[in-house]
């Protein structure tokens, strides 16, 4: 009761700021318009819609960290996050609050990005739900990492770490923009050390039906979303006792 | 009955005390102020009384349960208005205000109807559906205070709850306040020391993290042969600073 009471009041505070809405969904949705257009303009295959779905799916749940953290980073700073502190709401309460309502607003974000392509030509198979199922690790992994951030930072500070550093960082090592094998080298090694770029080709194995391809590299997506959520759970806790010191 | 039965209450950062062997008694029902300078450590009571610092030694008793040992039973019984207005800002005054009620327990319906009394009580029916990020500093402070009531504690923090206020809305505040007295025991820190006199039972004076003198303004003011309460305030909690 008390989760659910808290995780509905941060729903609230998220959907009823309009930049986040016009960020999370508004923008990746422009950014698979525009990337089309430039597709049907160009000779070669550069974003082919297939393969940019699922690139484009997980550059938008980034913004989700940048929700999550933002939000929590703002509470901490505060007078009623001490109001908060002094109610009887446990760890738990406030970890399950903060990341619960994040899941559902990621999965309509997926939903809406594979409907504008939809739109714009994906072809509708039952693959398109598994590709949104294998992008709920992704969404958990950012959720995580905007709890950490909130958890570390202030909430401008989460603007320039989550904002830009990492939806910069989940563009371009993710393969979305560009195969990591025309760059080959360190740069590819580096991306696929991280989880952005398994995270977009186990949604372009589930969309073309290579089912066999989708767990190596969920793999690392479900790893780094587990230990990030573990850190993050032991920082913000850890953060609860010392912002009251 | 006894609300509030500290027991050497101390709390230490490294070397320095921000509350050194706290003894102090609050009787249900009353209202005791909390004086001092800044850094006086009436923050750090506060905070530790209401379960957000651990004390370093010591212990309190509210309403019989120790802040150490039982917190979640006195994090039911209490309720605190933070020094700055604590209200989440994308919410309504009606939904900050079931959103308290809910994480204090209550049910959807239960919450529902504690947030309309509290909405009636507190005079805020013409702003209920309003967001709280667009309310003036004084309704906004108004609902916080109605937020931290909205529980129905047994002990309430008031933490500075007039800072800020203009003398109108200082004065509402002050009457929504009496307006509690005897029914809801209530912790007070102002640095108004006229709002100390009006409103409280019995006045504390903190220095360095120690209680130097409890009793009513009067007693305070006899004590130390002051013709008037700031003298008397100066003398107990100002000792060295006044005559320089």
């Amino acid at each position: 009761m008390k989760t659910v009471a808290f995780a509905s009041r941060n729903s609230k505070e998220i959907i009823r700021d309009r930049i986040n809405l016009a960020f999370g969904i508004g923008f990746p949705v422009v950014l698979l318009l525009l990337l089309t257009a430039i597709q049907k303009n160009v000779p070669v295959e550069l974003f082919v819609i297939d393969q940019l779905i699922p690139g484009i799916a997980v550059f938008g749940l980034s913004f989700i960290a940048l929700f999550s953290g933002t939000l929590i980073a703002k509470d901490r700073a505060s007078s009623l996050m001490a109001r908060l502190f002094a109610s009887p709401l446990t760890a738990r309460d406030f970890i399950f609050g903060y990341t619960l309502p994040l899941l559902p607003m990621a999965i309509i974000q997926v939903a809406v990005c594979y409907a504008v392509a939809g739109l714009l030509g994906l072809r509708m198979t039952p693959n398109i739900l598994l590709a949104m199922i294998v992008a709920i690790p992704s969404a958990i992994l950012f959720i995580a990492i905007g709890l950490l951030c909130g958890s570390l930072f202030n909430d401008k500070q989460v603007g320039g770490v989550c904002g830009a550093l990492l939806t910069n960082l989940s563009a371009w090592l993710s393969g979305t923009w560009f195969d990591l094998e025309l760059v080959g080298g360190t740069f590819k090694r580096i991306a696929n050390l991280l989880p952005f770029s398994h995270a977009v080709n186990a949604g372009r194995a589930a969309l073309a039906g290579n089912y066999h391809q989708v767990l190596p590299h969920l793999w690392w997506v479900i790893g780094y979303a587990v230990i990030t959520l573990a850190v993050a759970i032991i920082v913000f806790t850890r953060k609860m006792s010392s912002d009251n010191q | 009955m006894i609300a509030i039965q500290t027991d050497n209450l101390t709390k230490k950062y490294k070397d320095k005390y921000a509350v050194n062997a706290l003894n102090l008694s609050v009787k249900q029902g009353e209202l005791f102020a909390l004086l001092g300078v800044n850094g006086a450590g009436k923050t750090t009571t506060i905070k530790m009384l209401s379960c957000l610092v651990k004390p370093t030694s010591g212990d309190a008793q509210v309403f019989g349960n120790s802040i150490i040992s039982n917190s979640i039973k006195v994090k039911e019984l209490t309720n605190v208005s933070p020094q700055e207005t604590a209200v989440a800002p994308n919410l309504t005054v009606r939904e900050n205000l079931e959103f308290i009620a809910r994480i204090y327990g209550a049910d959807k319906n239960v919450a529902t109807e504690k947030a309309n009394a509290s909405i009636a009580s507190f005079g805020l029916s013409k702003i209920a559906d309003d967001r709280a990020k667009i309310l003036s500093g004084g309704w906004q402070r108004r609902l916080s205070i109605a937020m931290a009531l909205i529980s129905e504690p047994q002990l309430l923090f008031l933490d500075e709850p007039t800072l800020g206020l203009d003398v109108l809305a200082r004065r509402e505040l002050w009457g929504v306040i009496n307006g509690l007295k005897g029914k809801v025991t209530m912790i007070l820190t102002t640095h108004y020391l006229e709002e100390a006199v009006s409103l409280s039972d019995r006045i504390g004076i903190m220095a360095n993290g120690e209680l130097k003198e409890v009793g009513t303004a009067d007693e305070l003011m006899d004590k130390k042969g002051a013709k008037n309460f700031e003298d008397a305030f100066i003398a107990i909690a100002g000792e060295g600073v006044a005559t320089v």
